[in-house]
C-alpha cells in the first residue's frame, strides 16, 4: 500500500516535471511547424468520424430519454433548450474527451512508447534532433487546439441529433428548433465549457506523451503505456470536470 | 642535407603524432544500474584518430552502455568522457548537441524513423543541420548516400518493407549523411546472416578508408572483429580485461579471452 502511494506520488512528480518541460520548450525555436500541422490532421481530422458518431447519438438519445419526463411536466417545448445546455455544457465536453483519451491518448502512448522501445528516440538524441520538441510539443499543441475543435463539432453534430430526436415523436421545424435553442443558450454556457475543453485537450496529450515517452523497455511496455495513457487520461478529465464544474459555480453561477 | 633529413624526421614524427591524436578518452567510468548492478566499474580507453576500436564481451558487460556514455545518452555515475578533447561530462546541452553532430551512431536495429519513408529518413537529418540547403541539394546528398551504401533503390520505401540488413545499411547511411568524424557501432552485425554480415563488415572498413573517420564497434561477430579492428578490448566484470590486436588476442594466454576467437 505505502509502496503503491509512493509508485503514484514519484508518478505525479515526473509527469508535472515532463509537463514543466513543455512550458519551457514550447516558446524556445525550432518551431516545428510541419510536424504540428500533420499532428493537427491526426488529431483532428481523423477523428471526426468517431466524433460525429458518438456526437449524434449523444444528441439523439439525450432528446429521447429527456422527452417523457418534460412532457409529464408540459414542457415539452423546453427540450431543445435543456438538451442544448446539457451537451454543450457538460456531456458533448467530457464524452469527447473520453473518446480522445481512447483514441489518442493511447495512440500517442503507444507510438511513443514503440519509438522509445526502437530506439528511435535515442536515434534522434545522438543525431542532436531534440526530441521533445519534435515528438512531445507538438503533439502536446496539436491536441490542446484539437479537442476544444472536436468538442465543438460534437456539440453541433449532437444538436442535430437532438433536433431528429425531437422529431421522432413531435414536428419542430429547424428553424425553431434553433431559435429555441439560442434563446436559452448564454456566453456563461459557452465560455467555461470551451475553457475547460483546452484542459482537456492539453492533458490528453501530455499524458500520452508522458506515458510514451517513459516506456520501459520490450515491447510489452508499448502495450501498458497505451493502456497507462487511456486509464490516466480518463481519470484526469473526470477530475478536471470535477474542478471546473467548482469553479464555474463559484464565480459564474448567481 | 642534414638539414633536410632533420625536417623529414620532424614531419614523420609530427605525422606519428597526428595519427596518435587521442579522439577519446575515457577514464575510470563507473555505472550501475538500479542499487547493486554494476555494469561499468573503471572503464579506461583511448581511441586515437583514424582507428577502429573493436570492443568485445559478454552480453551484459557493459559494452552497449560505454558507447551510450559517450553520446550521452546514459549518464555514468563516475569518470571521465573527453571527446574531440571537451569532457563530455560537463558540457551544456547545447555544446553536447554540438559535439553530437561530428559523431554517427549505428543503433542495433537500426532505428529508423519508422513513420517516414527512406527518402526523409535522411533528409530530416540532414535539413534539421544544414537548413541552408535547397530540396535539390538535400535530394542529391540523400541519394549520395543511399548509393554510398549500394541502396538507392530503396530510397521510396518505408522501413517496415526492409530487411534487417537494409535497415541497418539505411542507418548508416543516415549516420553518414552528417559526414561524422567518430562513428559509434552498436552491433552492425547483429542477427544478420554471414553475407551480409560480411557486406556491413566491408561497408565500415570502406567507410573508414573513404571518410577517414575513426570508431568504436562494439561486436560478438568475430568476422567482423577480424576485419575492421586496428586494436580490440574486451571488456570483462566492467573493466578492460584484455587489450591487442586480433592476432595478439588470439594467443593470449587467458583461456577465457582465447575463447572468443575460437
Amino acid at each position: 500500500m505505502i509502496l503503491t502511494l509512493k509508485n503514484t506520488f514519484n508518478e505525479i512528480g515526473s509527469a508535472t516535471l515532463f509537463a514543466k518541460q513543455f512550458f519551457k520548450e514550447v516558446f524556445v525555436p525550432p518551431y516545428e511547424g510541419k510536424e504540428f500541422l500533420k499532428q493537427c490532421y491526426v488529431i483532428g481530422y481523423k477523428s471526426l468520424p468517431l466524433v460525429a458518431i458518438t456526437g449524434f447519438i449523444m444528441g439523439l438519445v439525450l432528446t429521447l430519454q429527456s422527452r417523457p419526463t418534460l412532457v409529464k411536466f408540459g414542457a415539452e417545448s423546453w427540450l431543445p433548450g435543456m438538451v442544448a445546455l446539457s451537451l454543450i455544457r457538460e456531456i458533448a465536453p467530457v464524452i469527447t474527451a473520453l473518446i480522445c483519451a481512447g483514441k489518442i491518448s493511447s495512440g500517442i502512448g503507444a507510438e511513443l512508447g514503440s519509438m522509445k522501445v526502437t530506439e528511435q528516440i535515442d536515434a534522434m538524441e545522438v543525431a542532436a534532433i531534440n526530441p521533445y520538441n519534435y515528438l512531445v510539443v507538438t503533439r502536446i499543441l496539436a491536441c490542446t487546439l484539437m479537442v476544444p475543435l472536436l468538442v465543438f463539432f460534437a456539440d453541433a453534430i449532437g444538436i442535430l441529433g437532438g433536433y431528429i430526436g425531437v422529431n421522432i415523436h413531435g414536428d419542430v421545424n429547424l428553424y425553431r428548433y434553433m431559435t429555441q435553442i439560442f434563446q436559452s443558450l448564454e456566453f456563461l454556457d459557452l465560455f467555461p465549457a470551451t475553457i475547460k475543453t483546452f484542459f482537456f485537450g492539453f492533458f490528453i496529450g501530455m499524458i500520452g506523451c508522458f506515458k510514451g515517452f517513459n516506456a520501459a523497455n520490450g515491447t510489452e511496455s508499448v502495450g501498458k503505456a497505451a493502456n497507462s495513457a487511456v486509464v490516466t487520461a480518463s481519470l484526469a478529465i473526470f477530475i478536471l470536470d470535477m474542478v471546473a464544474v467548482q469553479i464555474t459555480d463559484l464565480f459564474f453561477v448567481q | 642535407m642534414i638539414k633536410e633529413k632533420e625536417n623529414i624526421e620532424a614531419k614523420t614524427k609530427e605525422a606519428k603524432e597526428k595519427s596518435k591524436t587521442p579522439m577519446i578518452v575515457i577514464k575510470d567510468l563507473h555505472k550501475t544500474f538500479g542499487k547493486d548492478n554494476k555494469v561499468l566499474q573503471g572503464v579506461n580507453l583511448t581511441v586515437n584518430k583514424g582507428e577502429d576500436l573493436v570492443i568485445l564481451g559478454r552480453s551484459g558487460s557493459g559494452k552497449s552502455v560505454t558507447i551510450k556514455c559517450i553520446v550521452g545518452l546514459i549518464e555514468p555515475d563516475k569518470g571521465e568522457i573527453k571527446v574531440f578533447d571537451e569532457n563530455v561530462l560537463n558540457l551544456s546541452k547545447k555544446e553536447l548537441n554540438e559535439i553530437r553532430v561530428r559523431i554517427g551512431f549505428l543503433f542495433q536495429s537500426g532505428a529508423l524513423y519508422d513513420s517516414m519513408s527512406v527518402r526523409e529518413n535522411l533528409a530530416f537529418t540532414l535539413r534539421k543541420h544544414k537548413s541552408e540547403l535547397t530540396a535539390e541539394e538535400v535530394e542529391s546528398e540523400v541519394i549520395q548516400a543511399l548509393d554510398n551504401v549500394g541502396l538507392g533503390d530503396a530510397i521510396d520505401k518505408m522501413p517496415s518493407e526492409l530487411s534487417g540488413g537494409m535497415q541497418k545499411r539505411i542507418g548508416l547511411a543516415r549516420t553518414l549523411i552528417l559526414k561524422p568524424e567518430i562513428i559509434l557501432y552498436d552491433e552492425p552485425t547483429t542477427g544478420l546472416d554471414t553475407i551480409t554480415s560480411r557486406e556491413i563488415s566491408e561497408l565500415i572498413l570502406d567507410i573508414k578508408h573513404k571518410q577517414k573517420t575513426t570508431s568504436i564497434i562494439i561486436t560478438h561477430d568475430m568476422a567482423c572483429a577480424k576485419l575492421t579492428a586496428d586494436r580490440i578490448m574486451v571488456l570483462k566484470d566492467g573493466q578492460i580485461h584484455a587489450e591487442g590486436t586480433y592476432e595478439e588476442l588470439e594467443k593470449d594466454e587467458d583461456e577465457w579471452v582465447r575463447s572468443f576467437f575460437e
